[in-house]
């Protein structure tokens, strides 16, 4: 074991000689860290999102010995949600809204930053937040709250150009990651809980053109339009805001949507409301739709279906085979056949009551509904889980998702959510939540936390590890079998990937709001994460 | 007791727009506040505000409590072009729109402050004081005891029904942040106090000593939220004294923190 270890720091080394510097080709990233584990070229590691780390030098042996290596402070208060990317010993991550900063990757001292202020008329419903940059060649790429995509020359910070990807003024943003589909840059509009119509949009890497669109509402004459009562296709919403997920053997890009608007009241939509709440898998060249499945058809709770789509290969049922996991807000825990779209299961994963199964073909049987005098439903309306990212390890087949358990809400017909009525529940509301102390224990049947891992195969669980407060935070697996995660009341966790079990902890001081990731510099592992305002890294002695 | 609150409502509501010096609640009608209504819960207001205006700490709509004074047209200029730097985000509301917003708001406000006079503000501190023995637990700028919530602007953050409740009922509804948390430690030592936060891994309270005490989870035996000491006053004390005792608390409101120099820039 310390032999392939030590083969690996050679490897590494080498790696890290030989590509000092060079261009950020697309079969780079495509490999992403399976080829490069140091390097950290894309949202989650590679195009299949599971935020898999193959270092190893950080193992469950050693992980006591963390320490903190350097911090990086944002001047922005805005929730610091993006993930770094790092290539080559530099890392570029991004102040919110719209900051993008070059580090030092051992040191954490700046290269350069580029300032970037959106026009005011940009107007995120949830936080004026950005999830990270792309890179292809020498150029990098950032979506703005304005709606726009920008490409920057990664070596000066310099702008290269600007596109409009859609009308900040109509209400549309942009808070995620591009993902770079071979000489594709592909985005997603924001600003679904107001009277928008969503869509996707490629543009040609070099020039910033648009190559092609899909709108996440079907228009008139379109399969799906007559899943909208009258004209309100016009505005139903269905942003989409977080990453994508690229599958090169099908040239299937895969976006999660999210909730069709007005978001509670479902009166004036009347109809499945495709193709809100669903992963929708485009030809990558052509932007045509091949598949899809609807998560929560006719969603008044706003599930967004935004979660990062994870594709992985497991043995299902014997046989190899290619899936998309996926624990979603609506509660439910999803395996999918990525090639057709296939439902091949579903399960509640967090205490979840407004389904009692599905039929044949995956559709959910609902039995809760909003009403008049006000309905008891799990989960809350920030669902199971919300847009952090989830890891899979190829090593131990587990699934890791942070979740919310036991919440629920009170819906009524046309309103916003509540809280379910009782002492002690208000502060499960939204916006409460993310301003005020959050108490909750187990004996309150309160919600909390949790930090959990399912087997694909049977999506049972397999371990959790309770939070004293919920989470907005993902998470992260390594080679080392450690799974890195945290939450709200500010502790940077490192658990065992097999067990569960806490192996160490750090008091990082501010919500941890994202997911960590893992890259390497001289040889050297290092774990990145966001707490507050700040970006911290940990390291070996 | 509540037709006696309904009486004083009424003749409040009547004082409100002069109270209120707003323009919009001057002019509005009842059609207006039913469609200011309408757009705070369509337009997304209610979504980071909550149903009630209550959600954001030192944001209360329903006291008419804003991050400081501010005029109509200030409101209705922040609903429309949002605040740059934070989460409050313009919209696309029209102006007239933006206005019976503001008027909803001001409705809220006018409606729940109303129902605070109730009562003598001047016995009821003398209920307070005495027969009530508020002091013990709660302090009015900084006097009194520290193991109950400030009081000090109790006024301005509580609307008087909820003054009303807390006094006759204060199980009912106990705020997320004033509740009572017992630890056990492994050699049986109970410790009960003001919670003051909780997390993974640590509880920190105040204790009946007003000591600050934080304990490792790790290290004890058991922990929970218990009841709030806070004793009810519905057979101690007669209805008029609840509406005086209500009427002083109402009455106390501390004044805005300052805000900085001119512009906003310390010098």
């Amino acid at each position: 074991m310390r032999k392939f270890m030590l083969l690996r720091l050679v490897v590494i080394l080498v790696l890290a000689a030989a590509s000092l510097q060079a261009q950020v080709t697309y079969d780079r990233i495509l490999a992403g860290v399976d080829k490069e584990p140091h390097n950290w070229l894309s949202y989650s590691g590679t195009p299949k999102n599971q935020r898999f780390s193959p270092l190893t030098q950080i193992t469950t042996a050693n992980v006591k010995n963390l320490q903190q290596a350097w911090i990086w402070q944002a001047r922005s208060l805005e929730k610091f949600q993006a993930t770094p990317i790092v290539v080559d010993g530099v890392m570029y991550t991004v102040e919110a809204p719209n900051n993008v900063v070059a580090l030092d990757a051992a040191t954490g001292r700046p290269f350069w930053q580029f300032n970037y202020t959106p026009a005011p008329e940009a107007r995120a419903c949830c936080g004026r937040v950005n999830r990270g940059v792309a890179i292809l060649g020498n150029t990098l790429y950032l979506g703005t709250l304005d709606a726009h995509l920008i490409a920057l020359d990664a070596k000066t910070g310099q702008q290269i150009w600007k596109s409009q990807v859609a009308v900040a003024k109509a209400g549309y943003s942009i808070t995620h990651n591009p993902t770079v589909v071979k000489d594709k840059v592909i985005v997603g509009t924001g600003g679904g809980d107001g009277p928008i119509r969503g869509y996707i949009a490629a543009f040609d890497a070099k020039t910033g053109a648009e190559v092609w669109r899909f709108y996440t509402i079907p228009g008139p004459g379109e399969p799906g339009n007559d899943t909208w009562a009258g004209d309100s296709w016009k505005v139903g919403g269905v942003g989409v805001w977080n990453a994508g997920a690229y599958d090169p053997e099908t040239n299937l890009v895969f976006f999660g949507t999210g909730n069709p608007a007005p978001d509670w009241d479902g009166s004036t939509r009347r109809g499945d409301n495709l193709y809100s709440d669903s992963v929708v898998a485009l030809d990558a060249d052509t932007g045509k739709l091949k598949w899809h499945y609807q998560f929560t058809p006719h969603d008044e709770l706003d599930y967004d279906s935004t979660q990062v789509p994870v594709l992985a290969d497991i043995q299902w049922q014997g046989k190899p085979r290619k899936v998309m996991l996926w624990a979603n807000r609506n509660g439910v825990m999803y395996v999918l056949d990525r090639t057709t779209g296939e439902f091949l299961k579903g399960k509640p994963y967090v205490k979840t009551n407004w389904l009692d199964g599905f039929d044949a073909k995956g559709r959910p049987n609902r039995v809760k509904f909003p009403s008049k005098e006000g309905t008891a439903i799990y989960p809350h309306v920030h669902g199971g889980t919300n847009w952090a990212p989830p890891a899979f390890s190829p090593r131990t087949g587990l699934f890791y998702v942070a979740t919310w358990e036991n919440s629920g809400t009170f819906a009524v017909e046309g309103q916003f959510p509540r809280a379910i009525p009782g002492p002690n529940t208000r502060q499960t509301t939204m916006g409460a939540t993310n301003l005020v102390p959050f108490y909750n224990d187990p004996d309150t049947g309160e919600a909390y936390g949790v930090v959990r891992a399912y087997d694909p195969q049977t999506l049972d669980q397999k371990w959790e590890f309770k939070l004293g407060d919920i989470t907005w935070g993902g998470t992260l697996v390594t080679a080392g079998d450690v799974v890195f995660s945290g939450g709200r009341d500010g502790y940077f966790l490192a658990l065992d990937a097999r067990t569960g079990a806490l192996l160490w902890k750090a008091n990082v001081g501010g919500q941890i709001n994202h997911a960590a990731m893992s890259y390497a510099v001289n040889g050297k592992q290092y774990i990145a994460i966001n707490a507050g305002s700040s970006l911290f890294t940990y390291a070996l002695p | 007791m509540r037709h006696f609150l309904t009486g004083f409502a009424l003749a409040s509501a009547l004082l409100a727009p002069c109270v209120a010096s707003s323009a919009w609640a001057q002019h509005e009608t009842a059609q207006d506040l039913l469609d200011g209504e309408r757009a705070y819960r369509d337009r997304g207001c209610a979504n980071c505000h909550g149903p009630n205006g209550d959600l954001i700490p030192g944001i209360n709509f329903s006291a008419g409590q804003f991050r400081r004074p501010m005029t109509d047209a200030e409101l209705s200029r922040i609903i429309r072009q949002g605040i740059p730097n934070i989460p409050m985000p313009a919209t696309n509301v029209t102006e007239a729109q933006a206005g019976q917003i503001v008027a909803y708001l001001r409705s809220l406000a006018a409606g729940k402050a109303a129902v605070a006079i109730t009562g003598d503000a001047a016995r009821g501190k003398l209920v307070y004081d005495s027969k009530g023995n508020c002091a013990s637990c709660h302090s009015v700028g900084g006097i009194g005891g520290r193991r109950g919530p400030d009081l000090s602007n109790v006024g301005q953050a509580r609307r008087a029904p909820d003054l009303e409740r807390a006094l006759l009922d204060p199980k009912a509804d106990v705020q997320p942040n004033h509740r009572y948390y017992r630890v056990v430690l492994q050699d049986g030592t109970t410790v009960t106090g003001w919670l003051l936060g909780h997390d993974t891994f640590n509880v920190r309270l105040i204790d009946g000593k007003e000591q600050l005490r934080s304990f490792a989870k790790s290290d004890l035996k058991s922990h929970g939220f218990v009841d709030t000491p806070m004793p009810s006053y519905k057979n101690t004390l007669t209805p008029q004294e609840i509406a005086d005792i209500v009427s002083y608390l109402s009455s106390l409101r501390t004044a805005p923190a300052p805000t900085g120099g001119r512009g906003g820039q310390a010098k």
